[in-house]
C-alpha cells in the first residue's frame, strides 16, 4: 500500500479529546462521522477540518492519539486522510485505525523530516516514509505481513475480515 | 526464560507455555462490557449472538441518566440489546456506577484474568493483578468471538520505595501517578505493560492502587499491573465469580527498564493545564495564587471511599468558599450509599457542596458540571486536556481529593497539609 499526498503537521501528545471533542461530539449522539469530523481539532486548530482534502496525509510527533478510547480514527477517515504517520502513537489510536482500515505507521523521527505542505510518499508495506520535496527518507515500523493487524488492514478493517471469515 | 506478569497472563489465555514481547497472539478473554457505542455496532456488524451472555456486562455510565433525548434513545436501544442478546448482568440507573468500579465490586474480575472493555480507563483492573486494557473499534468482534489479537507488550517496572505518606498525610496514589507522569513523561509506558511493585505498594490501599492503575493509560500503558497480595484477595473475597489465579513475575523476567523511586518526601502533586504530565508540587501552584471557580471530586479515578473520607476530614465544620462550587460525583452508587452511611454526604452538604449521583458526566465534558470560557477548575479526575471538561477556553488542574477539598475552602489552589 503506497500513498502520496500533501502533508499536515501536528505536534506531540495530540489527544483524542482534541480530535473528537466530548461536548460537541460525544454528547450529541446520532452525529454521522462526517458531521462529527467538522469538530476535529476545533480547540487547538480551529478551521483545520474544513481545509483537509481527500488524500491528504498527517505527519505527527510523539504519542499521537493519547487519552480516551473514543473512536477518533473514524473522523480522519471521514475527512479523507489517507494515512497517518507519527513518531509514536497511542495503542488505542493505533488499534482503532487498523480495525477500521485506516492505514497508520509508527516512524520515529518522521516529524523532523517534514514541514507542513510538503509532499509525502508513504509505503505502509515496507515502512518507507519519503519527503518528495527534500528527498529525506525515514524508516517506519512495518507490520509483519502475517500479523493480525496487517491482515486486518489488507481486508480493509475488522468488519470486512469478520465477513470474510463468515464466508469461508 | 522468565516471564513478566503480562506475559504469563497472555500465555495462559493464548493456550501457550510461553510468550515473548513483540509476538502477536490470539487470546481468549474473561469478560467484557457492553457499552453504548458497542450496542450500535453490534447491529452494524450483523452479530446475532454474543460469545457468552454471562461474561458480558452491560453498563452505561457516561450519560447516567440521559441528559438529552438522543442519549435516552440510545438507552432504549441498549435495553433492547440486553434482552435480545440475553445479557445476564445489566445495571439500571440507581444500581449503576462507572464501569471500572462495577467490575470489581460485582466480582467480574479475578487475579490472573484477561479483560478488555470499551473505555480507556479499563487499565484500572490491573490493581487486582489482572491484565486489562481498553479497546474501542474491536468491541463487536470481541462480543461475538470472546477473543482478540494482542501484541505481547514489553514490560517496564516502577518500584515504589520509602515510607508511604498515605491518606493520613494527604499524599496518595494520585500524587504518585501524577509525579511519574511529570518526571518520566506521558509516553513512558507507551504500548507497554507497566508493573508497580515495592514496599509502598504493600502499604497502599486498594483505592490508591486503583487510581494508579486507572491512570496507567495516562502514561500510555497497555496494562498497569500490581502484584496480588492479601489486600487484593480481601477486597475481592466473596465477590469473585472465578477462582483467583494470581501471577507473579519471575525473578529472571525481562524488563525494558526498571525505575525505582522513593516517595517518603513526596508532596501532593498538581498537574497544570493542559496535560496530565504537567505536574508540580502543590506548593509551586499555591505560590501563584491560582483562583478557582469549580472544584470537582469524583470519577473512576478519585470517586472512592478513601477519596471522600479525605475530603470530609477537611470539609467538616468548614464552608466552601463563596465564589467556588464543589461538586462530588462518586464512582458508583455503592460508594454513594457507603458515603451516606458514613455521614460523609452530610458533612459535604453542610459545607455547601453539591453531591451528585454516580456518572462519568463532568469528567469527560458530557454533563453535570461543564466549565465555561475562562473558568478554572481543580479536579480529582484523570485528564486536563484542553476542552476536556467543557470550554476549550477553560483551565483544569488535576490533583488528589484532599487538595481539591482544601482549595474549595480557600478559593485558591492550596496545599491540603495545612488542614492536618
Amino acid at each position: 500500500m503506497v500513498f502520496e499526498g500533501r502533508v499536515w503537521k501536528f505536534g506531540d501528545a495530540i489527544n483524542t479529546d482534541l480530535m473528537m471533542p466530548g461536548a460537541e461530539v460525544l454528547a450529541q449522539p446520532g452525529l454521522s462521522d462526517k458531521e462529527a469530523a467538522k469538530h476535529c481539532m476545533s480547540a487547538n486548530r480551529p478551521g483545520w477540518a474544513a481545509q483537509v482534502k481527500e488524500g491528504d496525509i498527517i505527519i505527527a510527533g510523539r504519542n499521537w492519539g493519547c487519552g480516551s478510547s473514543r473512536p477518533a480514527a473514524r473522523l480522519f477517515k471521514a475527512l479523507g486522510i489517507s494515512v497517518i504517520v507519527a513518531d509514536s502513537m497511542s495503542r488505542l489510536f493505533f488499534r482503532n485505525a487498523i480495525n477500521i482500515g485506516l492505514p497508520v505507521l509508527i516512524c520515529p523521527g518522521c516529524s523532523a523530516a517534514f514541514a507542513e505542505g510538503d509532499q509525502a510518499r508513504i509505503d505502509i508495506s515496507s515502512g518507507e516514509v519519503r519527503n518528495l520535496f527534500s528527498g529525506l527518507v525515514c524508516q517506519g515500523e512495518a507490520l509483519p505481513e502475517d500479523s493480525p493487524p496487517a491482515q486486518i488492514l489488507r481486508a480493509g478493517g475488522l468488519k470486512n475480515l469478520m465477513q470474510m471469515e463468515k464466508g469461508e | 526464560m522468565g516471564m513478566t506478569m503480562a506475559e504469563k497472563i497472555l500465555a495462559e489465555h493464548a493456550g501457550r507455555n510461553e510468550v515473548k514481547a513483540g509476538e502477536y497472539v490470539w487470546a481468549r478473554i474473561d469478560g467484557t462490557a457492553l457499552t453504548l457505542s458497542a450496542v450500535r455496532r453490534l447491529e452494524e456488524y450483523g452479530i446475532k449472538k454474543v460469545f457468552d451472555p454471562n461474561l458480558v456486562y452491560a453498563v452505561e455510565d457516561h450519560f447516567a441518566p440521559p441528559p438529552t433525548v438522543g442519549a435516552a434513545n440510545n438507552m432504549v436501544a441498549m435495553r433492547e440489546a440486553v434482552k435480545k442478546y440475553g445479557i445476564r448482568n445489566f445495571f439500571e440507573y440507581g444500581r449503576h456506577g462507572v464501569l471500572h468500579e462495577i467490575f470489581p465490586q460485582y466480582g467480574y474480575v479475578s487475579p490472573g484474568d484477561l479483560i478488555v472493555s470499551v473505555d480507556s480507563h479499563s487499565t484500572s483492573y490491573g490493581c487486582f493483578n489482572v491484565a486489562s486494557c481498553p479497546i474501542n473499534e474491536e468491541a463487536p468482534y470481541v462480543l461475538a468471538k470472546g477473543q482478540l489479537w494482542f501484541r505481547v507488550p514489553p514490560s517496564i517496572k516502577f518500584v515504589l520505595n520509602g515510607r508511604y505518606p498515605g491518606p493520613e498525610k494527604f499524599v496518595v496514589g494520585k500524587d504518585i501517578i501524577l509525579y511519574i507522569a511529570a518526571k518520566y513523561g506521558t509516553d513512558i509506558g507507551l504500548y507497554k505493560s507497566v508493573e508497580f511493585t515495592g514496599p509502598v505498594v504493600r502499604e497502599m490501599s486498594m483505592d490508591s492502587r486503583f487510581t494508579i492503575a486507572n491512570m496507567g493509560v495516562e502514561i500510555g500503558a497497555k496494562f498497569a499491573i500490581f502484584p496480588c497480595d492479601e489486600k487484593t484477595l480481601k477486597f475481592l473475597e466473596g465477590k469473585m465469580r472465578r477462582p483467583a489465579r494470581p501471577v507473579a513475575a519471575d525473578a529472571d523476567a525481562i524488563y525494558e527498564n526498571i525505575y525505582s523511586l522513593d516517595v517518603t518526601e513526596l508532596p501532593p502533586y498538581v498537574a497544570c493545564p493542559h496535560d496530565p504530565g504537567n505536574g508540580v508540587p502543590v506548593m509551586e501552584v499555591e505560590a501563584r495564587r491560582v483562583k478557582i471557580d469549580q472544584a470537582f471530586i469524583g470519577s473512576c479515578t478519585n470517586g472512592r471511599i478513601e477519596d471522600f473520607r479525605m475530603a470530609a476530614r477537611i470539609l467538616k465544620g468548614r464552608k466552601v468558599h463563596p465564589e467556588v462550587r464543589l461538586i462530588a460525583t462518586p464512582a458508583s452508587q455503592l460508594i454513594w450509599h457507603q458515603c451516606l452511611r458514613e455521614g460523609i454526604w452530610e458533612i459535604l452538604a453542610e459545607a455547601g457542596a453539591l453531591v451528585t449521583h454516580s456518572t462519568c458526566g463532568a469528567c469527560f465534558g458530557g454533563h453535570l458540571g461543564l466549565l465555561g470560557d475562562g473558568e478554572v477548575c481543580i479536579s480529582a479526575t484523570n485528564r486536563n486536556f484542553q476542552g476536556r471538561q467543557g470550554s476549550p477556553k477553560a483551565f483544569v488542574y488535576l490533583a488528589n481529593p484532599a487538595t481539591v477539598a482544601a482549595s474549595a475552602v480557600v478559593g485558591y489552589i492550596t496545599d491540603p497539609r495545612k488542614f492536618l
